[in-house]
């Protein structure tokens, strides 16, 4: 099989387009290099959604923490201190046995009732279920870092933008949500970064990969487990990391850049 | 609760705790080898710490660990087998194969079961020592770099030789200015441990699994399915785990901090 054709039948397998067989024995490098990259897919589309979501989430959760209200606050602290007090390895079981449970529990109550057997089952499936994991996961992490940020907004700025009357919408809006970024923006990038590498234990943890459809991880150990041999899928995803968690800094970069755009000499 | 089964569980909580306890000592080795070796002259020296570093920070972490496993456990057996077992001239490699002399396994198939439970344990200490080695020699890089130079001058212009500088003033006046990221590092530490259930430990994790599920791969339960019961009680375990050290590391911290010229030391 000459490299394009592995190309043509395995470069969107992990979403379940062309050969329906894994190739089993002779594998060359170009297999190793798309199946793995195909499953990046995954890990890419995991990491884009949950960083997406999570970041007005975490917005919200971060402005509640900081709030002077008993009834926001205790919420969002207890939300942060237990997702980022605990493994998400070990959230990622929670959730997947919880998943499993619900329907069985809704089934009970409603019999007959198929819409909510029909909506839950989704929720065991990895596309949705690891994506809230990893959705709550990020908010939470991300909350705390701004909520940091939100604490260290120079109070001049706010007594600035309350002397020339700006509402409190207005105020978070144009002076403390734009300090709070540019502050919380080098740790909210590692979060990103470490965010993007906990894509790989979905398909590892709990959440099944259904018709080998898995992601980079997931095709990697399986070549390693084939094959005996650790010198080559590893290296392979390796890489394929690196140059994503590049590219992926250098997004963040360039979004810094844009947010310190009014200072001087900001790199 | 208090039956045979039960014991293993138990214990899989000491295993756990001791990968933490044992491991400190070699992640802070390394930690301090890479930052050393990233200030050296040498060139090679310096390449060779930002390459460790980078690497395996670029990395998800649980790719490095199941790369290193099979790595070193093929490394060590080849270089028994080429040691051992000089007459046999097959090549080790033999298509999809790794094929060793019955001596160099290692441990040796005849070796009783705890051998084989501390080799792995052992295995799985030095891969924890090294991914989490090259985060704390980027820590302490940065730490050591933020010591202000005055108080290096100050060395000189007492008259000391560079090395007395380094070990009286640089190392100690470091501590202040890693401790946030080393506490931050054992937190992540600690939430890394369940990833000992991926490479092959009993720890708490695969005990959970066993222990809660109804027919699992040693015992046939008749009650029903209490994972997510065993999973709450490994998350509440975990929560207490951060938040004690959490404790523990603010009060380090008023404790390093008294005296130096930060914001938290100008009492």
């Amino acid at each position: 099989m000459s490299c394009a054709e592995t190309i043509s039948g395995y470069a969107l397998r992990s979403i379940g387009w062309g050969e329906r067989l894994l190739p089993k024995t002779d594998f060359t490098l170009c297999d190793h290099a798309v199946l793995i990259g195909s499953g990046l897919i995954w890990n890419l589309y995991f990491a884009v959604f949950a960083l997406g979501f999570g970041f007005f989430f975490a917005v919200l959760v971060a402005v509640a923490r900081a709030s002077d209200r008993p009834a926001l606050r205790w919420p969002a602290q207890a939300f942060i201190f237990v997702i980022r007090g605990s493994p998400l390895f070990i959230q990622f079981f929670i959730a997947y046995e919880t998943f499993v449970l619900i329907p069985k529990v809704a089934f009970d109550i409603n019999l007959g009732f198929m819409e909510i057997t029909a909506e839950t089952r989704w929720l065991t499936k990895a596309w949705l279920g690891a994506l809230i994991v990893l959705f709550l996961n990020t908010t939470a992490y991300t909350a705390q870092i701004f909520h940091g940020a939100l604490l260290s907004v120079p109070k001049g700025d706010i007594e600035a933008a309350d002397s020339i009357g700006m509402s409190p919408y207005r105020k978070f809006r144009r002076v403390i949500f734009p300090s709070m970024l540019r502050l919380a923006w080098a740790s909210y990038t590692n979060e990103a970064i470490f965010l993007f590498h906990a894509t790989t234990l979905v398909f590892f943890s709990s959440f099944p990969a259904w018709r080998q459809k898995g992601d980079a991880l997931y095709y990697a150990s399986y070549f390693a487990d084939k094959t005996f041999n650790p010198f080559v899928p590893y290296p392979i995803i390796a890489v394929y990391f690196i140059i994503f968690t590049l590219i992926l800094t250098a997004i963040f970069g360039l979004l810094n850049r844009r947010l310190n755009r009014h200072m001087r000499n900001v790199s | 609760m208090t039956n045979g089964k039960h014991q293993g569980f138990y214990f899989s909580f000491i295993t756990v705790l001791s990968l933490l306890f044992v491991t400190v000592p070699f992640i802070l080795a390394l930690g301090f080898a890479g930052a050393l070796a990233r200030r050296a002259q040498f060139a090679p020296l310096r390449w060779f710490g930002l390459a460790y570093t980078s690497i395996v920070r670029g990395v998800p972490d649980i790719v490095f660990f199941l790369f290193a496993l099979i790595a070193m456990d093929q490394g060590i057996e080849y270089i028994r087998h080429m040691v051992l077992c000089p007459e046999v001239t097959d090549p080790v490699r033999q298509g999809n194969d790794f094929i060793v002399c019955a001596k160099a396994k290692m441990p040796l198939s005849s070796a009783p079961e705890w051998a084989h439970k501390s080799y792995a344990f052992f295995q799985a200490s030095v891969a924890f020592s090294v991914v989490f080695g090259a985060f704390a020699a980027n820590t302490l890089y940065g730490a050591l770099a933020a010591v202000p130079a005055a108080q290096l001058e100050t060395g000189a212009a007492f008259g000391m030789t560079p090395r007395q500088t380094f070990r009286r003033i640089h190392l100690p006046q470091m501590w202040i200015y890693a401790l946030p990221g080393l506490s931050n590092l054992w937190m992540i530490f600690i939430k890394a441990t369940p990833l000992l259930f991926l490479l092959g430990i009993q720890d708490i994790v695969y005990w959970a699994r066993e222990l809660g599920g109804t027919k699992t791969g040693i015992f046939d339960y008749p009650h029903a399915d209490w994972r997510l019961g065993y999973f709450l009680f490994l998350l509440v375990f975990y929560l207490f785990l951060t938040w004690i050290s959490e404790r523990i590391f603010t009060r380090i911290t008023r404790r390093v901090s008294r005296g130096q010229a930060t914001i938290g030391g100008a009492v």
